[in-house]
């Protein structure tokens, strides 16, 4: 075992508790900002300032009891929260997160901050993306409950909607960048244009960046898009009928691709790990707070704006964001053929 | 090596199960699997863009739809007019079809081995694993049918919308 190979084994490793983790901040962070968006206290009373509430919630999850409807197909329904939860946390394994490290000498060979280096990286995330609509789709049927059928209707049509402009939107970054690597990506946004605003893709394609976000919270299914758990309409959607821990993965899922988009839109079009101030070697510090942003934006969101219709989100995923996204995908390739990379 | 005879497998077997299942909703989760071993076998060529393709295109977008037209249409068993307990597989008529199809199959698959000599030098390596290779080719050698396919989908979206639409509004 080089140390090489064995600091790849514990990233990873690492990585997958941090994704843990960040569901369990997550949950915290969504009950504080809503209370703070609402004028309420929040959870306060487990823990200093109420920070060991999701420690609280796991454990609450993992005693209830793991109910099973009787016409339920039972293969499928056990299978579905396992598909969500598997496909969150495998698109974060192409992703990376900081610039090679040797980890104080230790690792002479650099070890690269990404679990899986893949040359179609950006690519790799897009088709996970589009296999996690099934977690979802099966919970519905499988529970055999109209509620849960019609949530897992509703997410397909809108995952299958907003695919394509989210699709449409990355392309356009690798217009831009001309690599399908997430690290290349990164690595040309280094650096500052006059030596004030940062080379970042956001400058260049902001429009890229709204349909990217847009898309991404209605994949993410997410306030104001949250309709196949729309709870005034179809009491909780998809996973009605789950309680215990196979409810408890469909939220960790949820929250883990919530970080996934967050990252990725990081790495596209935020610059990654580059940003003033810090040595190349502490860029994961840059990384981490403009992931926080982004995620503090989605909770944001969701305080902040009431669900659409259905009508409302099918129109304008069809009739306002993919003509967008098509339209800036041409200036685009348009505007690199005429000026140049 | 090893990784190749277990995606195999996989593939194999998930297919012989999708037309052996009742269940329609078990048959596209079969497929699926079977696509997701077809790409781990396009990983193993080197040519992991193929392989993402083929999970984006056709396990994710195309299955997707028939996950849903099979949920819409709710049929949760194969309506059959036949003795239930005799396997749909082993009634007369599927059973003769099948032979003949079989038989088809195996004199294509002799004709094409023996023809090529078993060894197909078609591709080069690098014309598959590289992105900007497979652009060049599809768009600069392989144009008139690229653009050829485009339009026949767009025939066959129009002709799919035509279908749908039940009245024309005036």
């Amino acid at each position: 075992m080089t140390p090489l190979l064995v600091a790849q084994i514990v990233l990873t490793l690492f990585v997958f508790v941090m994704l843990l983790n960040s569901a369990a901040v997550m949950v915290y962070v969504e009950r504080k900002v809503a209370a703070l968006l609402q004028q309420r206290m929040g959870p306060y009373l487990v823990g200093p300032k109420g920070l060991l509430q999701p420690l609280a919630d796991i454990v609450k999850l993992m005693f209830k009891e793991e109910l099973r409807p009787k016409a339920a197909d039972w293969f499928l329904f056990a299978l579905a929260p396992i598909i969500s939860a598997t496909c969150a946390f495998a698109a974060f394994s192409v992703v990376p997160f900081g610039a090679d490290t040797t980890i104080f000498g230790w690792v002479p060979e650099g070890l690269r901050l990404q679990v899986a280096d893949v040359n179609v990286a950006i690519l790799v995330v897009f088709a996970i993306a589009s296999m996690s609509v099934y977690g979802i789709v099966l919970a519905g049927w499988s529970s055999n409950s109209k509620y849960s059928l019609l949530g897992g209707l509703r997410s397909s049509a809108q995952m299958i909607s907003y695919e394509l402009s989210y699709g449409l939107a990355l392309a356009s970054v690798l217009v831009v960048a001309n690599s399908l690597s997430l690290t290349d990506i990164v690595n040309r946004q280094a650096g500052a244009w006059w030596h004030v605003l940062p080379r970042w893709f956001v400058f260049v394609q902001p429009l890229g960046f709204f349909i990217y976000m847009t898309a991404g919270i209605a994949e993410t299914n997410r306030a104001p898009f949250d309709f196949p758990e729309a709870e005034q309409e179809l009491v909780a959607g998809y996973h009605t009928e789950y309680s215990s821990m196979s409810f408890a993965m469909f939220f960790l899922a949820e929250y883990v691709n919530m970080v996934t988009v967050s990252a990725v839109a990081t790495d596209l079009f935020l610059g990654g790990w580059h940003g003033p101030f810090l040595p190349e070697s502490l860029g994961w510090i840059w990384f981490l707070l403009k992931v926080a942003a982004i995620l503090f934006f989605y909770v944001w969101m969701r305080w902040t704006l009431p669900r659409y219709r259905y009508d409302q989100l099918m129109r304008f995923g069809w009739k306002v964001l993919l003509p967008l996204a098509v339209v800036n995908l041409i200036v685009t390739a348009a505007g690199v053929l005429y000026f140049g990379a | 090596m090893i990784a190749f005879y277990l995606f195999g497998a996989i593939a194999i077997a998930a297919s012989l199960l999708v037309i052996a299942q009742r269940n329609p909703i078990y048959s596209v989760l079969l497929l699926i699997a079977s696509f997701g071993a077809l790409s781990g076998l396009y990983v193993l060529l080197d040519a992991p863009f193929v392989a993402v393709i083929q999970i984006i295109v056709y396990a994710g977008a195309i299955m997707v739809l028939f996950l849903f037209v099979v949920m819409l249409l709710n049929a949760p068993h194969e309506e059959t007019e036949h003795d239930e307990r005799v396997h749909p597989l082993l009634r007369r008529g599927p059973m003769r079809f099948g032979g003949v199809l079989a038989v088809a199959l195996l004199l294509e698959l002799v004709w094409a081995l023996t023809k090529r000599g078993g060894e197909s030098g078609a591709f080069p390596s690098a014309a598959v694993s590289s992105v900007r290779d497979i652009g060049r080719t599809l768009f600069a050698d392989y144009a008139f049918p690229f653009e050829v396919t485009s339009i026949l989908i767009l025939v066959a979206m129009v002709g799919a919308v035509v279908l749908a639409q039940r009245e024309v509004p005036r």
